[in-house]
């Protein structure tokens, strides 16, 4: 009787155990990868290689979801504005979100799923056929030579593909807003350049940008290298690492964004 | 592929990033439009700012010469004392008035400056003594209701 009462929370402090240690490992794991990421900058052609896995293949969905954001902003934008008459706002709401909220988030989820699940199930086959532990038998770190270039491809690579999903999506949202619906171009560039702050809003979105590239490509690296080395393991790592990207970067993205554009000058 | 070949396509990804960073801070953002050149500050005190924030433009014949750089609160004379930041290019007299105005209805506040007729120009750290805050909706439209409770007690009061 007395069992059968203790196995729920047993069951539950295990969980609960497991998962601090989980996180635990994860925060060690990141320290180790600062500190020995002198090779990703060293042999720089590494980290090169990553990039061009991460970013440039991540190029084409970055776009083509970019201009399609601004274009339904625009749309959407301009259906509601048109009501109270300041249809030529229409610039302000679709550069201002698209650069505080909407460049960042949707660039990082993408990237999370496009890029972040490639690094998890690249490493995770890695220690799925034992190349990290050949590695370890060489006396290569794995850490320094397979982790830390794919950590800061992703950390360069993010940023990037988020200020090309802003300008792609404000493209998109001219395309429809002037070419189609017929907004004024004049009015449309020269409200946005009046109320879009350098600092406030573009310097934010970058920042932000940079906080979930860190955030994606550490939970992707850490997945993959904590992956068990089964198939199974293999893609039940992948689908966490979508998972608790997006949510990080959701719950990060709310943060931020109550650190950065609350209780000041507005 | 060949190394070269991904070294290009690094090359052309962050070359577009950097320029799409570039294009949201020229075309997208004010920084060049407004550039920290040669500016000059004055205060003005206000009964009364509305809904004015920093940052909101400073416009006279409609033209932005400047922005609102800061706005504190007076205890000694209970008004808002607000600081212009105004570039240095444009010139304005010593008897220059200012007011809070709204675009449109629904609008933005900003300030207006009208010319006075003085031959001495504003400097650095001079404040503009005529000022005219800005209309609160519901103080029009309690005065609006009084003067109508007034007139129709004067037409009582005569009948």
């Amino acid at each position: 009787m007395l069992a059968r009462l203790r196995q729920p929370f047993e069951r539950l402090g295990s969980a609960v155990m497991s998962r601090v240690w989980r996180l635990g490992f994860a925060a060690r794991f990141f320290g180790y990868m600062l500190m020995h990421s002198g090779t990703a900058f060293g042999r720089f052609r590494l980290t090169i290689r990553e990039i061009y896995f991460a970013g440039v293949l991540s190029l084409i969905i970055i776009l083509v979801s970019g201009l399609f954001v601004g274009m339904v902003l625009g749309l959407q934008g301009y259906e509601t504005l048109q009501r109270y008459g300041s249809s030529e706002a229409l610039g302000i709401l679709v550069a201002l979100s698209l650069v505080r909220e909407l460049g960042p988030v949707v660039a990082g989820l993408l990237f999370a799923s496009r890029a972040g699940s490639a690094i998890t199930a690249e490493i995770g086959l890695m220690k799925a056929t034992e190349q990290i532990a050949a590695m370890e038998m060489m006396a290569v770190d794995p850490i320094a030579r397979v982790v830390a270039p794919r950590f800061w491809a992703g950390v360069i690579s993010m940023p990037l593909l988020a200020a090309l999903f802003s300008a792609m999506g404000i493209f998109g949202g001219y395309l429809v807003g002037v070419q189609l619906i017929g907004v004024d171009e004049g009015a449309f560039w020269s409200q946005m350049q009046a109320s879009v702050d350098v600092r406030n809003d573009i310097v934010n979105g970058v920042i932000k940008s940079v906080v979930f590239g860190v955030a994606v490509t550490w939970i992707a690296v850490f997945e993959g290298y904590d992956a068990r080395p089964t198939a199974e393991g293999v893609s039940s790592a992948t689908t966490r690492t979508v998972v608790t990207s997006s949510l990080a970067i959701l719950a990060l993205d709310f943060m931020l964004t109550a650190l950065m554009f609350t209780g000041g000058n507005g | 592929m060949k190394r070269s070949t991904i070294d290009v396509w690094v090359g052309i990804f962050v070359a577009a990033g950097l320029a799409a960073v570039l294009f949201l801070a020229l075309r997208v953002g004010n920084l060049a439009s407004f550039s920290r050149g040669q500016t000059y500050e004055v205060q003005a005190k206000f009964a009364n700012i509305g809904g004015l924030k920093p940052r909101a433009p400073i416009k006279s014949a409609g033209v932005v010469v400047g922005r609102v750089s800061d706005i504190q609160f007076d205890n000694q004379s209970y008004e808002a004392s607000v600081t212009f930041t105004i570039e240095a290019r444009y010139q304005f007299p010593r008897d220059t008035s200012a007011k809070i105005l709204t675009s449109g209805l629904l609008g933005e506040q900003y300030v207006g400056l009208e010319a006075g007729g003085d031959s001495a120009m504003l400097k650095t750290g001079e404040r503009l003594r005529l000022t005219q805050s800005a209309v609160v909706l519901e103080n029009l439209i309690s005065q609006f209701l009084f003067n109508k409770a007034a007139e129709e007690k004067e037409v009582k009061d005569k009948k």
